[in-house]
């Protein structure tokens, strides 16, 4: 399972000055103790990539039952309630359970080799931060089997409707409690490792553009999950305890809650996006053999993405009716994101321009992301403008534009990182060729599947319905087949990492020619189980 | 291997130009791809504002990414291009940080416009009032012509149709037992809120949407061009028949408005009759009258053979509820369950009320062999109404 059980390798060549601890006298546990007592930032990191998987396998399967619900008009497959727990759950799964973890996997194994550190600040916190994922996950899929089946109440959980959901909302509501605690635990880690931890020399304006991604986000989450946590609790609180927050009838306001989840939500959409921005912005450097253009930029550009993202939570609620001015603040507001994501975007294609390109697997994944994730800003910056909004709000044009961005960006990026490490991490290559087809079948099953969303949305097809008029069929037809293609595709890609981790051929110390960060330039492969403990010396 | 390469790039680039062009084609009128014709002044400009900004889009999106696709083809290590090692550019990068400032500065203007022409609910010719039940849309005639006129809108596409038994007919979803009236080219104010949990009353054609908050009321207008029909749904998460709460609006010529008024009016006078609560009720005539108000209602949740679907809509065939005391019955049809889906239906006429209790204590399993009458309906809902419109605030969002 794990890419550290293998002997590491002696006599591969070393630039000295650090690591002498990393031969046989590791002191590693083995056997479960390893696993559940883990304080080793690699094999957590290993774990938190494992564990994301297998959600985006659960969360997969719920997809699918969706689209296997909407291949046709009328209800064949599952009924109404059951559909609209799927909806909830696959949200849910997706964001939490597998796209947050899958970056924490990524902060968990590369931070401390790229900043020059021997493990993360805090290795049990860390252990704990990891370890309260499987809970929370056995909650939300135990949700399913309540009396009343699964909360359909869509994963913004918007009130009233939460209030009438059976016992299933009660867990959902806990496990979401202990998402947010381990998201704080892991930020605080990060933000002590990379503040705290770097390398003599290392300085902030020198680290890998991944690191200060991270950073950033992990400022989002300290202050954005605490505030999820006080919705949920008041959701909790009126369902159970008499308090009414979200009732009108008892002086509250149900849309009050919307305010409130969507002060998390929008930082949120960030927390998700701007690791995957960091990860390209490793990756497209390496395959362009040129230094990242404008790494100051890229680093004020995702601060200031960080901070509108505060800014700008009103934008998902244009219909409530909220008054005019408000409207336009937040349209304005909301409008002035795409210059930061502008400059972003623009600096990762000048750093291709002139360069010496090649495509590998990660590279294609990145350029995926770039043009895909490209795509969605702009369905974004057409959402922005509120009285047009008022149209496609809550219809499959929105459906489209967030799973360009989460899964043509965060995801696409997931893949193109683990394809770029996997040879740091195991020792060993994944198949060149097999990696390209993980990536051609994954770019054209993801647009059949959503681009024809967008012309649902604008002919008027609602969100979350498991049934629809006959003007939609065609469409909706299409968009199944491609998820089904896309879900069968990432089969491939569990092949090809298995393939690699039990019998790829030996990967190089510095196994991409562009490649420049220390876990390339002074740490063999694969990584040894402890690295720099002492710092490595840098010019 | 180059050739391969240059191929797949090739085949790439052709499906970036085909997917930017198939933004613009969108423009052809086809309603599949684009939005609806608008039957309104706001609706042609948020229309117009739409394809705008996608064209601002499809045009950025071709400069970009023709630069990218021209990097992908001519600065390949394949072709032997030697890697620059140039990582900034002080002018390039104020540049691309000032030219979208312009093109969104450019843009706020129509939005801005728009959204305030959007916003502006004042001087209506008609206000309606729209309730968003679960799930059923109730409507409220409140000023102008067909002041009083109130009804009922729910889905009449039957079951059979949903559940494949049936062909599908040409509005499957999208039609309703009864249509929301309104006159051509006079500007109507919707009133909207709930009675539950959250809906929204969206009719694209007319480019209204508005969330309907249950406790408070919001308001939003449209003005119609043309006579038609025009069709939309619920587009807020509601619960289990969430896709299931479509909107039809009718928009009839100032006469043909007049004489559906005339007639709503007559039709209403007749029921007033026929509701008499001191008029004598037969426990068949009730339970006659309860199996259509039961089909509207109640068998979404409990379904026709009075089974519902446990453990979240219990069964009413032998229920403790359905064969005990009727005061308990009544209350938990008036009232709802707080905590489950079963919503209060103090909104029906009391002689609706009677009735489906009747039907439901006299069908599947439950013979109890008494009734309920209007009368006696009407005195239990005397304490509780009062309360009831004080938690209605409105709202003037403006």
């Amino acid at each position: 399972m794990s890419t550290a059980t293998h002997d590491h390798a002696h006599g591969h060549s070393q630039d000295g000055g650090h690591a002498h601890d990393d031969h046989a006298h590791d002191h590693k546990p083995y056997g479960m103790m390893r696993w559940l007592g883990s304080t080793n930032h690699k094999d957590i990191g290993t774990m938190y990539l494992w564990f994301s998987f297998s959600m985006f396998l659960v969360g997969g399967v719920m997809a699918l039952i969706i689209r296997a619900e909407l291949f046709q008009p009328g209800l064949q497959i599952v009924r109404p309630e059951f559909f609209n727990s799927m909806t909830t759950y696959h949200g849910l799964i997706m964001v939490f359970g597998a796209i947050m973890p899958a970056f924490v996997g990524f902060a968990n194994w590369l931070i401390p080799m790229q900043i020059g550190a021997p493990d993360m600040a805090f290795p049990r916190m860390n252990n704990l931060s990891f370890w309260l994922l499987p809970p929370a996950a056995m909650l939300l899929i135990a949700a399913q089997f309540a009396p009343g089946g699964g909360a359909g109440v869509g994963w913004t959980m918007y009130a009233p409707l939460t209030t009438q959901a059976g016992p299933a909302m009660d867990l959902t509501i806990f496990a979401v409690h202990i998402l947010g605690m381990s998201s704080i635990m892991g930020s605080i880690n990060i933000i002590t490792t990379v503040l705290n931890m770097r390398a003599p020399g290392m300085t902030l304006m020198k680290m890998p553009l991944f690191c200060w991604t991270w950073l950033i986000t992990a400022y989002l989450l300290v202050a954005s999950m605490p505030v999820l946590a006080g919705a949920v609790t008041m959701t909790l609180t009126d369902r159970h305890f008499g308090t009414n927050f979200f009732n009108a009838a008892g002086g509250g306001d149900p849309v009050l809650y919307q305010h409130i989840f969507w002060f998390f939500g929008h930082p949120e959409v960030y927390i998700i996006a701007i690791p995957a921005f960091g990860v390209v912005s490793q990756v497209i450097p390496a395959f362009s053999r040129k230094p990242l253009f404008g790494y100051a930029s890229m680093v004020y550009a995702t601060a200031s993405i960080a901070i509108l993202s505060f800014m700008v939570w009103a934008h998902h609620m244009y219909t409530v009716g909220m008054p005019v001015e408000t409207q336009l603040y937040f349209m304005y507001a909301t409008t002035l994101i795409a210059i930061p994501t502008g400059v972003k975007v623009f600096n990762w294609v000048a750093t291709m321009w002139k360069g010496s390109l090649t495509f590998e697997t990660p590279m294609l994944f990145a350029l995926g992301f770039l043009f895909l994730f490209s795509l969605g800003g702009f369905t974004g910056l057409v959402l922005s403008i509120t009285p047009v909004d008022v149209q496609i709000h809550d219809t499959y044009y929105v459906v489209a534009h967030f799973h360009y961005v989460m899964v043509a960006g965060a995801l696409f990026s997931a893949f193109a990182g683990i394809y770029f490490w996997l040879p740091k991490w195991t020792g060993r290559m994944y198949n060149e060729t097999l990696g390209k087809w993980h990536f051609w079948l994954s770019l054209i099953f993801f647009n059949v599947t959503f681009f024809v969303q967008h012309f649902l949305g604008l002919a008027g097809m609602p969100r979350r319905v498991p049934d629809y008029a006959l003007q939609f069929a065609e469409f909706n037809a299409i968009s199944t087949i491609g998820a089904f293609g896309f879900g069968i595709s990432q089969l491939l890609f569990l092949y090809v990492v298995v393939k690699c981790i039990t019998g790829g051929e030996k990967a190089e110390q510095k196994q991409w020619e562009g490649a420049d960060s220390l876990e390339w330039t002074h740490l063999p492969s694969p990584a040894p189980y402890h690295s720099f403990s002492t710092p490595p010396a840098l010019k | 291997m180059r050739n391969k390469l240059a191929k797949i790039f090739a085949a790439l680039t052709t499906a970036a130009t085909a997917m930017s062009l198939m933004i613009p084609a969108t423009a052809f009128a086809d309603y599949k791809l684009n939005l609806q014709t608008p039957n309104s002044a706001i609706g042609h400009t948020i229309y117009d504002l739409h394809t705008v900004i996608t064209w601002i889009c499809v045009a950025i999106f071709i400069v970009v990414f023709g630069f990218m696709f021209y990097a992908v083809f001519a600065h390949r290590k394949s072709v032997g291009h030697k890697a620059s090692q140039f990582h900034e550019h002080f002018w390039v990068e104020v540049a691309w940080t000032i030219v979208p400032c312009i093109i969104l500065l450019a843009l706020a203007v129509p939005a801005t416009r728009a959204l305030i022409q959007l916003r502006d609910t004042s001087e209506p010719d008609l206000t309606i009032k729209a309730t968003g039940y679960q799930w059923k849309w109730g409507y409220d005639y409140l000023k102008g012509e067909g002041e009083g006129i109130s009804f009922y809108s729910s889905l009449s596409t039957p079951r059979a149709q949903i559940e494949g038994t049936e062909p599908k007919g040409p509005n499957y979803l999208l039609e309703t037992d009864t249509v929301v009236v309104v006159p051509v080219g006079k500007k109507v104010r919707m009133l909207v809120t709930a009675a539950d949990v959250i809906h929204a009353w969206w009719v694209p054609a007319l480019s209204v949407k508005q969330d309907a908050i249950p406790g408070f009321i919001r308001d939003t207008w449209f003005k119609a061009e043309a006579p038609g029909i025009f069709r939309g749904q619920c587009a807020e998460l509601c619960g289990k028949d969430h896709g299931f709460m479509p909107i039809v609006v009718e928009v009839k010529t100032a006469a043909d408005y007049s004489k559906w008024v005339e007639s709503q009016k007559a039709n209403m006078k007749k029921a007033a009759v026929a509701d008499d609560p001191e008029k004598p009720w037969t426990l068949d005539d009730l339970k006659a009258r309860g199996e259509k108000v039961y089909a509207a209602n109640c068998v979404a949740c409990h379904m026709a053979n009075g089974m519902g679907n446990p453990p979240a809509f219990p069964a009413l065939s032998g229920s403790k509820i359905a064969i005990g005391p009727k005061e308990g019955h009544l209350a938990i049809v008036l009232n709802g369950k707080g905590g489950t889906a079963m919503a209060p239906f103090k909104h029906l006429s009391d002689a609706d009320i009677a009735a489906v209790i009747t039907y439901e204590r006299n069908t599947w399993a439950n013979k109890t062999g008494d009734m309920v009458t209007p009368a006696e309906v009407k005195a239990a809902k005397g304490g509780g109404q009062a309360a009831a419109p004080a938690t209605e605030k409105v709202v003037a969002a403006r």
